[in-house]
């Protein structure tokens, strides 16, 4: 694979489930999904419960086939279980084997990529070290709790060294000491070269970590870029924050839109609404106590992609061959 | 059988060690024990007999349970609690994956198995009877079992890639007790002068393994020798279904979407 071709390359990737009691009927869980991401990028995956996220990456997994479209990973097509040693994978929720111990579901995971019995055993005490479990490796998985297994699952995914690591909502059921360990885990990833794609819906997470974040919705890609830009391309706004005037009453439009902010008012308005609203809060005799441009972060745009495009009935497609 | 198959066999053997499978050798235990002391104070010349017919059934029986209500388990339960979705991403395919639970779940059966005749072997000491050549028949008797369990597990896991346990289980129940029937099934569509009958109870009887021809527990009781060519026969016959089998389920399996 040369350098300049992307780690993960998915074109027009579709995927139609049989709904209903004859399953005749089609329901399109993902739509035309196109993306790339390049090697050594930390990507993230972004979209509300429904989006199409898990079903992205089960499909690149292989787990479930496509309807339509193709995807490929380090310049392999998906369906290639060789290149499955080249990649690890964290389901969502995982759950393992639970009669297992750490150290046995680790060693049991390393067997698969061919390594030598003591090369497994010094890979599993280091990747058991690395996602805090040293302490109960030798404990039955039956006896963790959810965190703890959201561990086992990080460190089964990495065991083998991938170039190319897919977590699907990583940080779910983490307590924030947890959430921090395992961004610190995604960090090191990429501080040593790996491709790191993984689906979250908490924001803040994918704002510190990511290069760049694509931003799925009922199925469909809404955009694509480093989150700096993602969010530019939404409109910006300005933020005016202000003490009403003595004596003197918000005009009715300026009380509906106002937000009071203890014993103060904030407003956001449209940049071209700006010099209106201000003028209507000098009428007030309200006191200007500051006016700063809106910085909206990725929450925002999610929130009014979600609010702009609520969820539709499915809508039937074409009945597919799979 | 590829390494990958290995490295899942042995953990599903593990899962069933595990789980507390074995522990059935301590009710067949058990029952040869009191078997053993009882037939020792009753029977007359016949304490052989009894103890074999009883042994073996047991064996059959216990394996039986076994290769349905594990097999049946054998992929719906992996599906069921996704344990197979991080197992998948790795460098394994899915027929081997396959072929892995189906050789872990007959490696237990035929430890089980053992211990089991081991456990016969005792009781038939235990009487003071010594053991003389035709009790080889015993032995040619369990592996006859043997091999109808790898048949039942073929088809358990069968139905199991594709089905829910329940049905699975009827499935592979309905096909076990047809096969030890299939030539009473046949000798009715012979009887019948109904076409229809006569052309469904043909197909049957071609169509569904015949586990009659895998009992020789009555000819190990009387100690009677069993032809070299049905050892070969059997082995064959099983042999060929088994590989049916799994070819059909990994091609179900590997078009299978896993939700």
């Amino acid at each position: 694979m040369s350098s300049h071709s992307p780690a993960i390359d998915i074109q027009g990737l579709t995927k139609d489930y049989p709904v209903g009691f004859w399953r005749k009927r089609m329901r399109r869980s993902l739509d035309n999904l196109s993306l790339q991401v390049q090697e050594g990028e930390i990507f993230g995956f972004l979209g509300p419960n429904g989006a199409g996220k898990t079903t992205t990456l089960k499909l690149l997994m292989g787990l479930i086939f496509p309807t339509r479209g193709t995807a490929s990973i380090l310049g392999r097509p998906i369906d290639d279980v060789a290149m499955h040693r080249e990649i690890g994978y964290l389901p969502e929720q995982p759950y393992f084997y639970d009669y297992l111990t750490a150290r046995e579901l680790l060693d049991y995971y390393a067997r698969f990529s061919r390594y030598s019995t003591a090369d497994r055993r010094t890979r599993v005490a280091r990747v058991l070290e690395r996602v805090g479990l040293t302490a109960s490796a030798d404990v039955q998985l039956r006896k963790y709790s959810k965190g703890m297994l959201q561990r086992a699952g990080i460190a089964q995914a990495i065991i083998h060294d991938p170039r190319v690591i897919f977590l699907d909502e990583p940080m779910s059921g983490l307590d924030p000491i947890g959430r921090r360990e395992v961004r610190d885990i995604i960090l090191d990833l990429k501080m040593q070269g790996r491709t790191v794609f993984f689906s979250t819906h908490i924001l803040s997470d994918a704002e510190m970590l990511c290069d760049r974040v694509a931003v799925l919705h009922l199925g469909k890609l809404r955009g694509v870029g480093a989150p700096s830009t993602i969010v530019s391309m939404d409109e910006q706004g300005m933020e005016i924050l202000f003490e009403p005037g003595e004596g003197r009453s918000l005009s009715a439009s300026l009380a509906q839109r106002a937000t009071p902010v203890g014993g103060r008012y904030r407003l956001d308005v449209r940049e071209a609404e700006l010099y209106s609203a201000l003028d209507q809060l000098r009428d007030c005799n309200a006191r200007i106590l500051s006016v700063a441009p809106l910085r909206p972060t990725l929450e925002d745009y999610f929130m009014r992609l979600v609010e702009r495009q609520p969820e539709q009935p499915t809508a039937p497609v074409e009945a597919s061959t799979r | 059988m590829s390494t990958m198959s290995g490295v899942v066999a042995v953990n599903t053997f593990r899962e069933a060690v595990r789980d507390r499978v074995l522990y059935n050798l301590v009710f067949f235990a058990l029952l040869m024990i009191g078997a053993a002391i009882l037939v020792g104070q009753i029977s007359i010349g016949i304490d052989r007999l009894v103890i074999v017919n009883l042994g073996l059934s047991a064996i059959s029986i216990f394996g039986l349970v076994m290769a349905i209500f594990i097999g049946v388990g054998l992929v719906y339960k992996e599906m069921e609690k996704r344990t197979l979705y991080s197992l998948l991403a790795k460098p394994i395919r899915r027929w081997e994956f396959l072929v892995g639970k189906y050789a872990g779940l007959v490696l237990t059966l035929a430890i089980n198995t053992a211990f089991m005749t081991i456990g016969l072997a005792a009781a038939l000491f235990y009487v003071g009877r010594p053991f003389v050549r035709s009790d080889a028949s015993i032995l040619v008797a369990v592996y006859f079992i043997l091999l109808a369990l790898a048949l039942v597990t073929a088809i358990a896991l069968f139905f199991s890639c594709f089905s829910s346990p329940m049905l699975s289980t009827l499935f592979t129940l309905g096909i076990y007790v047809a096969g030890i029937f299939a030539g009473d099934i046949r000798n009715f569509g012979a009887l019948t002068k109904n076409p229809m009958m006569k052309g469904v109870t043909s197909a049957i009887y071609y169509l569904v393994p015949n586990f009659h021809n895998f009992n020789s527990i009555a000819a190990a009781a009387h100690g009677e020798p069993i032809p070299f060519a049905l050892i070969w026969q059997n082995t064959l016959y099983a042999l060929l279904y088994i590989v049916l089998l799994l070819v059909a389920s990994s091609a179900v399996f590997s078009q299978r979407n896993l939700k």
